[in-house]
């Protein structure tokens, strides 16, 4: 059953969208979209390195992943730059940085298109492994981590002055977005791995009048994107990740109709 | 001030220097379980930062603070939830502390807002969120209360109904308060020890004292210090709403 592509792929974007859920509602309630695309853009330079020097490449996005995302928290702390501007640099810095080791790489056919948007049929049974056991560390980790992280986001200080520590918890918050851009850049390419996060996550604010509806909601629209949106990419033959994201796009609109007043308290 | 060995924080000229600006500077207090330690003073005094300096939000401070205990609760000055967080009376109460639903009723009912309970917190208006802070700090029986500006928003009639409830917290759940507050006549009546905060300590102790005080005085203008006259006669009667005075039952 394994040999079956579409059988790997679905396998893979249940793990993927499983996670998603609730990483992309912490992802929106702390305001950190941009904070997505920069880990992801800086992913395409963990991708080069690990072609260059043939290392693992999940294990090269997450350490480069992870190591902006700790530059990140460092320069937050030292300079007096908006979030935004530092974001912005990091990110484009990444991805430069990225596309000139790509220039000295001109010797390796490179899919740089299904490094972008994804390659469906290029997961194999160990980033299957990869998606499964690194999601559900990942959420094992979340699960613990939950209440000081729910508590900081928010009020930071509150959570602070009442014995739960915010800045180890949001330090331990972005490694896992890092681990996440990791296990899921095959499936859902390093451009969109942002929308899988926040377009789930935005239809289930829609709906949600709660936090823990709203987390529940975002899972399973994100599995109704990875269920519709293969079955169509398949048929219709689109690429993958793109095919995804257009499907939860529609759910989102969906949603909208939806709304009640309440929901918009 | 109490004795020692009731004491749960201690501040010795504890103090914040900010890019070569003081915000605060040489502020030494205590608070002691059952009483209420009021920081009044004019607006970027430094009340807010002393309440911070207190709960340890400074990772970097002159002069020293001691705390005794870690059961802490904190209302803010400033709360802001963000639309996208769809958030609920109920699931606010549990923040940072697991609570019965027993639990989560009677403080609410003590801060008169039990009704919102399954209220979505941004349908609140500003006096009933302000309740609803005031009910999740007392939830899970603090030792250490520090409230910064607790009734802001709230009406006159709450306002001295939540000052009054502020004092039966201290006395039953016998636990220290820091309260920081500027409107000082209706604060005064509720509170044990005083210090006049300028960006350092004007003048401190019992409110009665602090009235007197010729730093007072300068700070907030001759008429704030008759203010408190109000409060030092027996009050043996009540004012209603619509002005007429009442005598009280006890």
């Amino acid at each position: 059953m394994f040999d079956d592509f579409l059988f790997r792929a679905l396998l893979a974007g249940i793990g993927i969208a499983l996670v998603t859920g609730p990483l992309g509602c912490f992802v929106v309630w702390r305001r950190m979209s941009f904070f997505g695309d920069t880990l992801s853009h800086s992913a395409l330079l963990g991708v080069l390195l690990s072609v260059a020097f043939n290392l693992n490449i999940s294990l090269t996005i997450f350490a480069v992943s992870s190591l902006i995302a700790l530059i990140l928290l460092r320069l937050q702390k030292t300079t007096n730059l908006p979030n935004d501007a530092l974001l912005g640099l990091l990110s484009h810095s990444a991805l430069a940085v990225g596309m000139v080791v790509l220039g000295f790489l001109s010797f390796i056919r490179f899919d740089i298109m299904g490094l972008l948007f994804g390659d469906i049929l290029s997961v194999n049974v160990y980033d299957l492994l990869a998606i499964w056991i690194g999601g559900a560390f990942i959420l094992l980790v979340l699960w613990y981590i939950w209440k000081p992280l729910f508590a900081s986001t928010v009020n930071y200080e509150l959570a602070e002055a009442e014995g739960m520590n915010p800045e180890r918890v949001n330090a331990i918050f972005t490694i896992l977005l890092a681990a996440l851009i990791a296990i899921s850049i095959k499936m859902v390419g390093l451009l969109l791995i942002t929308g899988m996060l926040i377009i789930p996550t935005t239809m289930a604010r829609n709906l949600s009048n709660n936090p823990k509806k709203m987390v529940i909601l975002s899972i399973i629209g994100g599995l109704l994107s990875v269920f519709i949106g293969l079955y169509t990419s398949f048929e219709i033959n689109t690429s993958s990740g793109p095919t995804i994201v257009v499907v939860a796009l529609i759910l989102f609109i969906l949603s909208l109709v939806g709304i009640r007043k309440k929901n918009y308290g | 001030m109490g004795n020692n060995e009731n004491i749960l924080v201690k501040m010795s000229n504890a103090g914040i220097l900010m890019n070569d600006k003081w915000l605060v500077k040489d502020v030494s207090l205590e608070i002691h379980k059952g009483e209420i330690v009021t920081i009044i003073g004019p607006n970027g005094s430094g009340k807010s930062t002393t309440a911070k300096i207190a709960l340890g939000l400074f990772e970097k401070i002159n002069g020293h603070v001691d705390r005794y205990t870690n059961k802490i609760s904190y209302v803010p000055q400033k709360v802001l939830i963000d639309w996208t967080l769809p958030l609920r009376v109920i699931d606010f109460m549990t923040l940072t502390q697991d609570l019965e639903s027993d639990e989560i009723k009677y403080s609410l009912n003590l801060t008169g807002v039990e009704h919102l309970m399954s209220r979505n917190i941004r349908e609140l208006s500003g006096g009933e969120f302000q309740r609803v802070l005031l009910a999740r700090a007392i939830a899970k029986k603090p030792e250490l209360l520090v409230l910064d500006e607790p009734v802001q928003g709230v009406d006159f009639a709450g306002e001295v109904a939540l000052y009054a409830l502020i004092k039966k917290i201290s006395e039953t759940l016998n636990c220290g308060i820091l309260l920081i507050s500027h409107d000082l006549h209706v604060v005064m009546s509720a509170t044990d020890y005083v210090v006049c905060l300028n960006g350092h300590v004007c003048c401190s102790g019992s409110p009665v004292d602090v009235a007197k005080d010729k730093n007072y005085k300068e700070l907030f203008g001759e008429r704030s210090s008759q203010l408190l006259s109000i409060y030092e006669h027996d009050h043996d009667h009540v004012h209603t709403a619509d002005g007429n005075i009442e005598k009280s039952e006890n």
